[in-house]
């Protein structure tokens, strides 16, 4: 069977690639700290299992060094001008869009066959990790089309992988180490302690103005914590649960749902959720890293309030 | 009851205030809200490096940089504005309306994890988008191809968080469920799933309209 672990040793040798050729790169004066904070998500990626949870910890350690001390930098790997892209780009056409294609299709389409059609009973995927590892698939379909086709040098991958990678930096990273933020934060037993809080505030008898401390409250913790999985399950049981659903008597599926999608309203607003709001700003050069958010809050407010209002509403109808 | 652990809230938003670098500010949150619950130091780091081992699949997408990478070398992004500027009647708004829309459907269907920022928009999106703007408006100047390039991340964020919610099988209404089971309420995925769908058309409502000002903001001529 295919695991999610043939894709961390896929991703580990690719990390592992990235630090090699950090280490070779003379043109970025802070080589040797690239080479190290990719070389220790390689690490994390191939031999996570092994080396124990403190070991892992003194990891995690390592790479928020490196990256808080400045001391993770920007490679220049070779690449094209943009003159020869645009000859490139005129001379082979919108052809250039097949290899593209490759990976959702075989993400989308193989996901769709795998899940519909007995091929799903085989027993070949690692169950609801099929998406992932037939887009693991999907990349190495990609790569062998476009060394085929275009025979570019064999360390072209590795190179414009790593290109793209300095150009998201420590942001990459980001993302997991709020996952586990959100874990110690669980381990501390912030939640219940802000679960009491809120309870202490909220105006007793108004099904409107609770069910709007419930909206709010987890678009402001989702915005806190970065995520709303983590939101979730403090305010359905400082506000969710026992006021509004078994003091009031409300429908507990609305409640549940929309009251999620209410802290999804916050992920759009806050800097914590990196991997959606900082890392694209990175990916896309932008020179405000918080320009992704700005363009966001337009659209989470009105849909924040329009939340409030099913639950208020839908929930008690 | 011990409220200190509450001090690593507190380190989070001031470090974010201060613009500090993220990376240490998530650790140093981490360290003290661990220690100020009583926890031993040691245990705190373990803890932290359990959860991060834990969450590695996380750092799967990544593996899709050399593609796009290579695609980029040989011109890709150059190809996607090309083909935006043939097509008379494209405009940025109308563009990132249709992926607001591809993208909301195909979460809603349980296949999230075939777009994002690093598969879709910046290889492809993006570059259409600014290509179409540049059509109405000429050459951009720095800050409105800022927003035209912002409002493409936003446009897949809103799409996928807004979508997925529709398909039952996934960790949010699965999340749900648990947690509301731990009372003693037993919902059906599918109970939960159907509430995903009014807020799921009001965003597209309110996201496409402000795609579509996007679009009349374009093409007001610049003086």
């Amino acid at each position: 069977m295919i695991t999610l672990h043939w894709l961390y040793v896929l991703a580990g040798a690719m990390f592992a690639g990235f630090a090699i050729l950090s280490a070779a790169d003379r043109s970025n004066g802070k080589r040797w700290g690239n080479a190290a904070f990719w070389g220790l998500m390689a690490l994390s990626l191939l031999a996570g299992d092994l080396i124990g949870d403190l070991g892992n910890g003194l990891l995690v350690l390592g790479l928020a060094a490196l990256a808080g001390f400045g001391l993770v930098g920007r490679g220049n790997p070779p690449t094209t001008s943009i003159e020869e892209r645009d000859a490139w780009s005129a001379k082979l056409g919108n052809r250039l869009f097949l290899p593209a294609l490759i990976i959702p299709v075989t993400a989308l389409f193989g996901t769709l066959l795998y899940t519909y059609t007995p091929l799903g009973a085989s027993g070949l995927f690692e169950a609801k990790r099929e998406t992932y590892i037939l887009l693991g698939l999907g990349v190495l379909l990609a790569l062998l089309t476009i060394f085929v086709w275009l025979r570019p040098p064999l360390l072209t991958p590795l190179q414009e992988g790593r290109r793209l990678i300095d150009s998201i930096g420590w942001a990459a990273v980001l993302p997991q180490m709020l996952a586990a933020l959100g874990v110690l934060f669980a381990a501390a037993g912030v939640g219940d302690i802000i679960g009491g809080l809120t309870r202490a505030v909220i105006p007793e008898g108004s099904i409107f103005l609770t069910a709007a401390v419930f909206g709010v409250g987890m678009a402001l913790f989702t915005m806190i914590m970065g995520n709303a999985f983590a939101a979730f399950p403090v305010m359905a049981a400082a506000v969710g649960v026992p006021l509004l659903i078994q003091d009031y008597g409300g429908d507990p599926a609305v409640i549940g749902a929309v009251g999620m999608l209410a802290g999804f309203c916050g992920t759009l607003m806050t800097p914590m959720a990196a991997n959606f709001n900082l890392v694209p700003a990175a990916l896309l050069e932008l020179k405000d890293q918080y320009g992704v958010i700005k363009a966001q809050v337009a659209t989470a407010l009105p849909l924040l309030v329009f939340n409030i209002l099913i639950i208020s509403v839908a929930a008690f109808r | 009851m011990n409220y200190w652990p509450l001090l690593g809230i507190l380190l989070v938003v001031a470090g974010f205030a201060l613009r500090l670098n993220p990376m240490l500010v998530v650790t140093a949150a981490a360290l003290a809200t661990g220690l100020l619950a009583g926890l031993d130091p040691l245990a705190v780091i373990a803890t932290f490096g359990k959860a991060f081992n834990d969450n590695r699949i996380i750092a799967i997408v990544w593996i899709v940089l050399p593609v796009i990478g290579m695609l980029e070398r040989f011109g890709l992004q150059q190809r996607a504005a090309a083909v935006i500027r043939s097509m008379q009647r494209a405009t940025t708004g109308k563009l990132l309306l249709l992926y607001l829309g591809y993208r909301q459907i195909t979460a809603a269907i349980g296949l999230h994890s075939t777009a994002g920022h690093a598969q879709t928009v910046r290889p492809l999106v993006a570059p259409m988008a600014l290509a179409a703007a540049e059509k109405e408006h000429g050459e951009l100047d720095e800050k409105t191809a800022e927003r035209v390039k912002a409002m493409a991340a936003a446009t897949d964020n809103v799409g996928v968080f807004f979508g997925e919610d529709i398909f039952f099988a996934i960790g949010s209404i699965v999340l749900i469920q648990a947690t509301l089971a731990t009372y003693g309420i037993d919902l059906a995925p599918l109970q939960l799933a159907v509430w995903a769908i009014p807020t799921a058309i009001l965003a597209f409502l309110v996201h496409g309209a402000r795609l579509l000002l996007l679009d009349r903001r374009l093409r007001k001529p610049r003086r």
